[in-house]
């Protein structure tokens, strides 16, 4: 009995400090009923979502709805711990695809001599390295995106999917950035592209926002499990970066293997395909040389395949996020 | 008025496979087989339990008996493998101070980002900014990146941050064991306010006078299944029972190791007043307790002292003594020996108090130990509530 009489002695003395004790008692069951009357009022919730594979779609997207302020707030995080104490700040995000630009075109381009065929061979190059940076930054962040964040996930319940997307919204900041240089560029070169040409720009960036989004959903789930992943994925990076006409014009691609069952593969690349599509954008000084037929519609394709992609890749992501507490 | 349950855990299990290879090419080479080299570990097994609104539940139990996982499972942070966790109302978990912090960030920003971890818009973290900081009581350093901050001042803002959130259900693992003392007692306040404002607090911890102190039901786990259920008191006895169980294996575990250990025991303990009560007695007030105490040793006991001690049913100890300190060296022992302690005028509160006794090797190593030797209940004049007891005086002054 001496442990309740604790208690009861001690309510009594924190009551008569703060105010008479009958009307803080009256206040404070006011209160307790209050809250009863409202629990009362909802409904009992499973803890945490059930893995139902159509259903669960609904209930994904109005988790990470409600909170999206949260995404800003890691958004943010990213972007202002990347960069802290360094005295250049958000200037070395575009340090490196500038370096890169210089790279490719004084090797490329002068030394091999690519730039004799192609016309603003820096705008175009810069064009495709801009989607290029976006692309990859996306996929292989945010493959190791929950397991960078194991220790918040270990301890606190939030819709897993804000980790990748974080990644998403970060790596689109820094491709702002560049989008700047290069439309700056495009200025100074006195080519700057108007009307249809930032309906090829849109079109693109949303192939490559859904692509990469599916991508870093499944890849970033399937990491946990297994790490191999993220290194299987910067193997495929530098892989795939050489499969799309970022440095080199399709022209010559088409060249090789022109008509062969090749060449569709080759097309079936989304990344191909929005490179090509940042092209047609920004590169004016492009537009007598051959792209592939039916760019626009393999664009839309590309977007509604993208769409049932993520959808997959969402679902599949909120399977295997039921365990990812104990396999961190 | 009725009681709504809050937190309905149905039937729930959790297992865990426990894999000894993660590679990509161990698991290749070993594909099909891959059953060898898997263990189940069930860190839950069909545990029912339904929290109701208002109640302050202390889940016990010893290392690895599967708290932290029913609490995760609560959170929804840990998927159970079958059954149903179902629940009302906002939740928040404090699993880890500052689990959301960023040490690159100043403090100031990860009061916002920690808060929405939690689940606090904007505005209302706006609002209750100058609260938070004002609780925290490191204004001076608010600007400052959080990994120049002391483990103190870290915790602090985090729990600053964490009760500001306005949850109806708060899940509490270990983390009030932390801070200097006078942060700690305003953590403690302020947990004591929750629950005057009705708020359900599940609360996991090791230090078990803290379930008595604040719960008014306690779960003890043991090994992923409920072992008790009920007001802290019984709860907590059921577990010290088990710790007492455990600990005696091990030491004869121990015993068996080593044959050259004393193996003298305690047959017997009996409690007499000076008011000729035996059996379970009744002490009043001035009267004298005698501890009697049987030993029966089948080898010689040399060098050792016998101890006694008076606990709460809580088991917190109020009062222990024994021959060493008392300047009675103990002769050699061999075969039964009774002794006598007497305590003169024990100034107790009313209440049931047991009564411990145990052997000591000179080296201080345990030879037996019996935690619950006996019961004797105090009947005081009512004056006062609380172990200790006086004759106070009152009178106004001035």
């Amino acid at each position: 009995m001496t442990a309740p009489g604790v208690v009861l002695c001690t309510v009594l003395l924190a009551e008569t400090i703060s105010a008479p004790a009958t009307t803080t008692r009256k206040h404070m069951t006011d209160i307790v009923e209050e809250r009863a009357a409202v629990l009362a009022q909802q409904p009992m919730r499973p803890a945490s979502p059930r893995p139902g594979f159509a259903r669960g779609t609904a209930t994904s997207l109005r988790d990470v709805l409600a909170h999206r302020e949260l995404l800003g707030l890691l958004v943010r995080r990213e972007l202002k711990a990347r960069y802290k104490d360094s005295a250049l700040g958000f200037v070395w995000s575009l340090v490196r695809p500038l370096v890169l630009l210089l790279i490719y075109y004084v090797a490329l381009g002068q030394f091999l001599g690519a730039a004799r065929q192609i016309d603003s061979f820096a705008i175009f190059i810069y064009s495709g390295l801009t989607a290029w940076t976006l692309w990859s930054e996306i996929v292989s962040v945010g493959t190791s995106s929950i397991v960078a964040n194991a220790g918040l996930i270990k301890k606190v319940y939030l819709p897993r999917e804000v980790f990748p997307l974080s990644v998403v919204g970060s790596a689109l900041f820094g491709f702002c950035m560049q989008l700047i240089i290069l439309v700056g560029a495009t200025l100074v070169a006195r080519q700057f592209p108007v009307g249809t040409r930032w309906g090829w720009f849109f079109l693109s960036l949303a192939v490559l926002l859904v692509w990469g989004l599916a991508l870093a959903l499944v890849l970033s789930a399937t990491n946990v499990y297994l790490r191999d992943i993220q290194y299987l994925v910067e193997v495929c990076m530098q892989v795939f970066f050489w499969l799309s006409p970022i440095v080199y014009s399709w022209k010559l691609v088409h060249g090789v293997i022109q008509g062969t069952v090749w060449e569709t593969i080759y097309l079936l690349n989304p990344m191909t395909l929005v490179t090509l599509g940042f092209q047609r954008a920004f590169w004016v000084a492009g537009d007598g040389t051959a792209y592939p037929p039916d760019l626009e519609s393999n664009l839309w394709l590309a977007l509604g395949v993208g769409v049932l992609a993520l959808w997959l890749c969402q679902r599949v992501f909120a399977r295997l996020q039921a365990n990812f507490a104990q396999e961190l | 008025m009725a009681r709504i349950p809050v937190v309905q855990v149905d039937d729930v299990s959790k297992r865990f496979v426990i894999r000894k290879e993660k590679s990509l090419k161990e698991r290749l080479v070993n594909f099909g087989r891959s059953n060898l080299h898997k263990e189940d570990f069930w860190a839950l097994r069909n545990v029912d339990l339904e929290i109701e609104s208002g109640t302050t539940v202390g889940l016990v139990g010893p290392n690895g008996s599967g708290k932290s996982t029913l609490l995760k499972t609560i959170g929804g942070i840990v998927q159970p493998t079958s059954g149903e966790v179902r629940l009302r109302g906002r939740l928040a978990a404090l699993l880890e101070l500052g689990a959301g912090f960023h040490p690159d960030l100043t403090g100031r920003e990860n009061v916002y980002l920690n808060a929405a971890i939690l689940g606090l818009s904007k505005e209302q973290t706006d609002r209750h900014f100058d609260a938070i900081v004002d609780f925290s009581g490191i204004e001076r350093f608010i600007d400052t990146q959080v990994k120049f901050y002391s483990s103190g001042m870290y915790v602090r803002l985090a729990f600053a941050v964490a009760i500001h959130v306005d949850p109806d259900v708060l899940l509490v693992d270990e983390v009030l064991a932390v801070g200097d003392e006078p942060f700690q007692r305003k953590c403690l306040e302020r947990i004591r306010t929750f629950q005057h404002e009705g708020r359900t607090i599940v609360l996991v911890t090791h230090g078990l006078d803290q379930v008595a102190e604040f719960c008014d039901r306690a779960v003890v786990l043991e090994a992923g299944t409920v072992a008790a259920d009920g007001p802290p008191l019984e709860s907590l006895r059921v577990l010290r029972a088990d710790f007492e169980a455990t600990r005696r294996e091990e030491r004869e575990r121990q015993m068996q190791a080593d044959e050259s250990r004393p193996r003298a025991q305690i047959v017997g303990v009996a409690l007499r007043t000076s008011g000729g009560a035996v059996g379970r007695p009744v002490l009043r007030a001035e009267e004298d307790l005698t501890v009697a105490v049987e030993i029966e040793s089948p080898t010689t006991l040399r060098d050792w002292s016998l101890g006694i001690g008076i606990a709460t049913p809580m088991g917190t100890v109020l009062y222990q003594t024994n021959t060493e300190l008392l300047g009675t060296p103990m002769g050699p022992l061999d075969g039964t020996g009774r002794f006598e302690f007497t305590l003169p005028d024990l100034r107790l509160g009313s209440g049931d108090y047991t009564v411990v006794a145990g052997i000591t090797g000179v080296d201080g190593s345990e030879v037996h130990h019996v935690p619950e030797a006996a019961h004797f209940a105090v009947e005081a004049d009512g004056s006062s509530l609380g172990p200790l007891r006086t004759s106070a005086r009152f009178a106004p002054v001035g």
